[in-house]
């Protein structure tokens, strides 16, 4: 199995309505081949259409679609060199496992025999050798899932898409199969959009993220930069969980800035901010409680014991603040007087 | 070269096939005889459109530049949505002169004389022949292929064509026989425009009187019949549920066999309940003799009239409301109860104030569908009616009669069809979004309460009664065939099997008996409607579930809305659409088929909707990104998912072909007669004996084949859920009103 060069992606001025709803206004983005590119977002957000426009299963209202260098907008699914893993796997129940692979083989045109032994090759690569000639409902989810993937991988597509491929697996088996795919992926250098609602999924597999809020990309990145760098308060929130608070920059020198959180002075990466009043971003890991008084006092409102960690939420006065604690062997309790600090990571201002 | 252009290539190879060897006009030997191949050059009639280009027949020409119009366009055009759009106007165009033409120009010349007029005197011109018909495709064609060059559904031609086909289709076979039932209400008898036959009939008393409700004398026809279905749907509705109750919330024995119950209507061709009731309660039956020798009073001809028909219609159609509402009753889900009971509501309570409104909607629907198929029923009406009929009655006496009055058929169709059309809309809009049950996938742990004791008792005697009725009547149609003259002799026979279905060997085997002539028809005739009923119906199931195009609303409600077309309706609307040019099939074979196809295809559409919304509709996609197309798509992935529902689309439209009558009665010919015809004539010569041997036949043949169909793949499930898929489709399928 070979993936070239090919494999680029743009939408250009892309807009979907639905009717009088307007799922997408204007979207641009550009897909650099052998990149795999999340789109994040909550339900609702476009990320889903966004996959199936590249898929030929909607057409967009306006704009363009290239892949590898062609305008593809007019071409109908069948006729465009990408392949789907569906959220529900979409394998055809009245068909052997090896039947599903060479399935779109077939539909290309290979004899059955060629299209057979690389429906085997296929099988292969995702770890299933042995379970040619089951039907798809005697294999467990796991299982299906890498059916789906290896049916979508044997024709070569220039771009694979996955719409939220690992959502009907458990959590175990998603950090699994997710690690597979990212690997596989690498391995092989194709394509890949990868369509999620989970952040945590989307930090672990991809090169690049793309967050949508209402049809609009609201952040495009490296899983680290938006992690540490979000650019809105939504972004901060959604990727990470994070508390934001509002603080006041006093000074910013040499790339570091130096911000008052009520009384309490810290300085963070300064990005491109500017003294004055600003939006800080706290993870919840980057709070510290300490019993007792201190510069932000404050009072914990509920205490959650979660077995290797706490979770606190606290009353200060700049607001509530949710805060997840490693150490769990002496819990302070409800009610309780805290003082309130901060870890210096996992501190980032909202530009 | 691209695929544009080949397929573009093939059209215009079909087309020029249609208009240079294709004989153009009808042929009244029939063309599918091919005898018209040997005398093809000599006879001007079998010529194809090029040779009857003359000057006489100038309308005929501009079919010539439409066809080089289209040459030149593949020629000179690339593919694009410019050139698509000329398509489609060519097409249109195409078409729309073809109608033109078709309508204007009759046997005899104009068929209307203000055309006479502006244009001078013509000769006339025989029906549409296989020529025309394959141009007219051809028309269609070019429409979807433009559309396709347009971009329309993703340029996906098969999904285009598939559904300008049907647009076609439904245009011709529901809605053009419509419009002509119509028009025919202002023709006279030379097809000039009069109002007179409207006037006369629309205002008649014996229509819309009102008499008997003040002053004396009987109502008019529609007054009873709309009375009658008022009747009938209550006295269904009430029995259905009371039949759904027990089957679902008592521990009444035998329950499981009231299921089998709901099968019966399908089987029963529509007149054989009436039949069984003479010969019960007629003057000569059975329990009007025993009441006589007993009291000696005489109970007269009470059966013959609104209290017989509606005796009949409550004995055809509860099962069908039974069908309805076991499944509404089944949907009000047990935990709703189980809440309620948790809540210090006792028994009664919570049925009367959680289940009774729960089910209320379905309760209407099943009133509803009690409406509509009794106005449609015309079976029991035509046996039991006597002097007193209702519409559908009174539609076909004004047709074969010796009124022979269309206007008047045409004006009682007219009113009928407002009745079934208002109810159907009535059902359709203001109940399809009041339904409460609360079916879901998901399993609900909870049972089903038991009735209270105060209802349970009176609603299992009620029960048990009607059901040893209904088993009664129909053990009366089986014994009935056995006696040699009914009410009179008694005496055990097989004559009168002998008489409808004797062979004899002599030399070789001959069908000598007299019913074996419509027997072997009925059989071919709904052995080839039954596969075309299942295509049409499933290829629309497919496009209303699975393709997003604009006007789809439109279309699935044009489909649901022939469902409420009366059968009587359709027959006259046939009778008066193609009896004459531009489409003449009366008396042929093929009209009938194109009626049950058309009257059918309800079964399929409903069967297919119902299995297609529970495959996931991601298949599909899978399918196509995978690269297939989607007659692929179609042919590989979705059918083979739906077989079991394809089996039920064809054994039940195959059953309700054989059974139905209504319509058929109108189209049947002395070459083509169908087994349902033949016994409703039968009767009307009073000739009890053969009609009912003939009818316990057909039914026993109908259970053996529903039997071996449910042999076939009741018990095959390849893995959970089929078989529920399964259930749900016969389910849907029965529901469709007669």
């Amino acid at each position: 199995m070979s993936f070239s060069q090919r494999g680029a992606v743009a939408f250009r001025g892309i807009r979907k309505a639905f009717g009088a709803f307007v799922a997408i206004p204007d979207l641009n983005l550009t897909i650099a081949p052998g990149e795999l590119v999340t789109l994040l977002g909550p339900s609702g957000c476009g990320k889903t259409t966004t996959l199936r426009m590249l898929a030929g299963l909607e057409a967009p209202t306006e704009g363009q679609i290239l892949i590898g260098g062609e305008d593809v907008t007019r071409l109908p699914a069948n006729r465009r060199d990408v392949s789907m893993v569906f959220q529900s796997y979409a394998l055809f129940p009245h068909m052997s496992v090896a039947q599903n692979v060479a399935y779109g083989l077939e539909a290309g045109g290979m004899k059955s025999r060629p299209a057979r032994a690389a429906a085997r090759e296929g099988l292969d690569l995702v770890g299933l050798s042995g379970m040619a000639d089951r039907l798809p409902s005697e294999l467990s989810g796991g299982q299906q899932q890498r059916v789906a993937v290896a049916r979508a991988l044997v024709l070569e597509p220039q771009v694979l898409l996955l719409d939220e491929p690992l959502s009907n697996l458990d959590a175990r088996l998603r950090r699994r199969v997710r690690t597979e795919i990212r690997e596989l992926q690498q391995r092989l250098g194709f394509t890949a959009v990868y369509v999620t609602h989970d952040q945590e999924e989307a930090l672990a597999v991809s090169d690049r993220i793309v967050v949508m809020l209402e049809g609009q990309v609201a952040q495009a990145g490296p899983p680290r930069e938006l992690y540490e760098a979000p650019a809105s308060e939504f972004i901060a929130d959604f990727i990470g969980e994070a508390n934001v608070i509002d603080c006041e920059v006093t000074q910013v020198s040499d790339g570091t800035a130096t911000v008052a959180i009520g009384a309490v002075q810290q300085t963070v990466p300064a990005r491109e901010a500017v003294p004055g009043p600003a939006k800080l971003a706290v993870r919840a890991n980057a709070i510290r409680l300490r019993p007792g008084r201190g510069e932000l006092p404050g009072r914990v409102l509920s205490a959650a014991y979660l077995g290797d960690h706490m979770e606190y939420e606290v009353e200060t006065d700049l607001g509530r603040f949710f805060a997840i604690v490693a150490e769990s062997d002496t819990p302070m309790p409800q009610g309780s007087d805290i003082a309130v600090e901060f870890r210096s990571r996992g501190l980032a201002l909202i530009t | 070269m691209t695929r544009e252009n080949r397929r573009l290539d093939l059209l215009l190879l079909a087309a020029l096939f249609c208009c240079a060897a294709l004989p153009w006009y009808h042929i009244r030997s029939g063309f599918y005889g091919f005898d018209w191949l040997s005398d093809w050059a000599g006879e001007p009639l079998f010529w194809p459109l090029v040779a009857q280009l003359s000057p006489a027949q100038w309308w005929l020409w501009p079919f010539v530049p439409l066809v080089i119009a289209v040459g030149l366009l593949r020629h000179l055009c690339a593919p694009g949505p410019d050139r698509g759009g000329r398509l489609m106007a060519l097409g249109a165009a195409g078409l729309v002169w073809l109608l033109v033409e078709g309508l204007a120009v009759g046997l005899r010349g104009w068929n209307w004389s203000l055309w006479e007029t502006l244009f001078g005197p013509v000769a006339g011109q025989p029906a549409f022949g296989a020529g025309a018909v394959g141009l007219a495709l051809c028309c269609l064609a070019m429409i979807s292929f433009g559309l396709a060059e347009r971009g329309a559904l993703k340029g996906d031609v098969f999904v285009l064509s598939a559904i300008t086909l049907l647009v076609g289709l439904v245009a011709t076979f529901v809605l053009y026989p419509l419009l002509s039932m119509f028009t025919g209400a202002f023709q006279d008898f030379r097809g000039a425009f009069t109002t007179e036959g409207v006037a006369k009939n629309i205002g008649d008393p014996q229509i819309w009187s009102l008499r008997c409700v003040v002053g004396t004398g009987g109502c008019g026809v529609a007054w009873r019949t709309f009375f009658l279905a008022l009747c009938t749907a209550t006295g269904t509705t009430l029995l259905g549920l009371a039949f759904a109750l027990v089957a679902t919330r008592t521990r009444m024995p035998f329950k499981k066999g009231l299921r089998l119950m709901t099968v019966l209507p399908i089987i029963t061709p529509p007149f054989v309940i009436g039949l069984s009731l003479i010969l019960m309660f007629g003057r000569s039956g059975f329990v009007t003799e025993f009441i006589g020798d007993v009291t000696g009073w005489d109970p007269g001809r009470w059966l013959y009239g609104l209290t017989g028909i509606w005796i009949a219609q409550m004995l055809s159609f509860t099962p069908i409301a039974f069908l309805v509402l076991v499944g509404v009753v089944e949907g009000v889900s047990p935990s709703m109860e189980e809440a309620s009971q948790t809540m210090r509501a006792g028994r009664w309570r919570t049925f009367r104030k959680v289940s009774l409104p729960l089910m209320a909607p379905g309760l209407a629907n099943a009133f509803l569908i009690g409406f509509i198929e009794s106005m449609a029923d015309f079976g029991n009406p035509l046996v039991l009616g006597g002097s007193g009929g209702v519409l559908s009655t009174e539609i076909f006496f004004a047709v074969v009669g010796a009124q022979h009055d269309p206007a008047r058929a045409a004006v009682l169709a007219t009113v009928l069809l407002c009745f079934t059309l208002s109810a159907f809309l009535a059902q359709r809009l203001w109940l399809g979004r009041r339904n409460f049950a609360t079916l879901s996938g998901k399993g609900d742990g909870g049972r089903h309460a038991l009735l209270p004791r105060r209802v349970a008792a009176p609603v299992i005697a009620l029960v048990t009664g009607w059901s040893l009725f209904t088993l009664f009547v129909y053990g009366m149609i089986l014994f009935g065939g056995f006696v040699k003259v009914w009410g009179l002799d008694h005496s055990l026979t097989l004559a009168h099997y002998v008489r409808a279905f004797s062979v004899s060997f002599g030399d070789g085997l001959a069908w000598t008996g007299v019913a074996w002539d419509s027997f072997w028809t009925t059989m071919k005739i709904a052995l080839i409607a039954a596969p075309l009923t299942a295509a049409v119906g499933l290829l629309t199931a497919w496009l209303i579930v699975r393709q997003r195009f604009p006007g789809r609303g439109v279309f699935e409600f044009a489909l649901m809305l022939s469902f409420a077309i009366p059968g009587t309706v359709i027959g006259i609307s046939y009778i008066m659409a193609f009896n004459l040019p531009p489409i003449q099939m009366t008396g042929t074979a093929l009209i009938l088929i194109f009626c049950f196809v058309f009257r059918n295809m309800p079964v399929g559409v409903r069967g297919g909707v119902a299995a297609m919304s529970q495959l996931d509709g991601s298949l599909d996609e899978a399918s196509l990104t995978l690269g297939a197309s989607s007659p692929r798509t179609l042919f590989k992935v979705i059918l083979p998912l739906l077989r079991p529902a394809i089996l039920a689309a064809l054994v039940y439209s195959f059953v309700r072909a054989v059974t139905s009558i209504s319509a058929v009665i109108f189209l049947v010919s002395a070459k083509y007669n169908m087994a349902t015809a033949y016994i409703v004539g039968l009767v009307e010569n009073g000739d009890y004996g053969v009609a009912i041997a003939y009818s316990s036949v057909l039914i026993v043949v109908m259970i053996s084949v529903i039997g071996g169909f449910q042999l076939l793949v009741g018990d095959r499930r390849l893995r959970r859920g089929e078989g529920d898929a399964r259930r749900a489709a016969a389910r849907r399928i029965e529901e469709v009103p007669a």
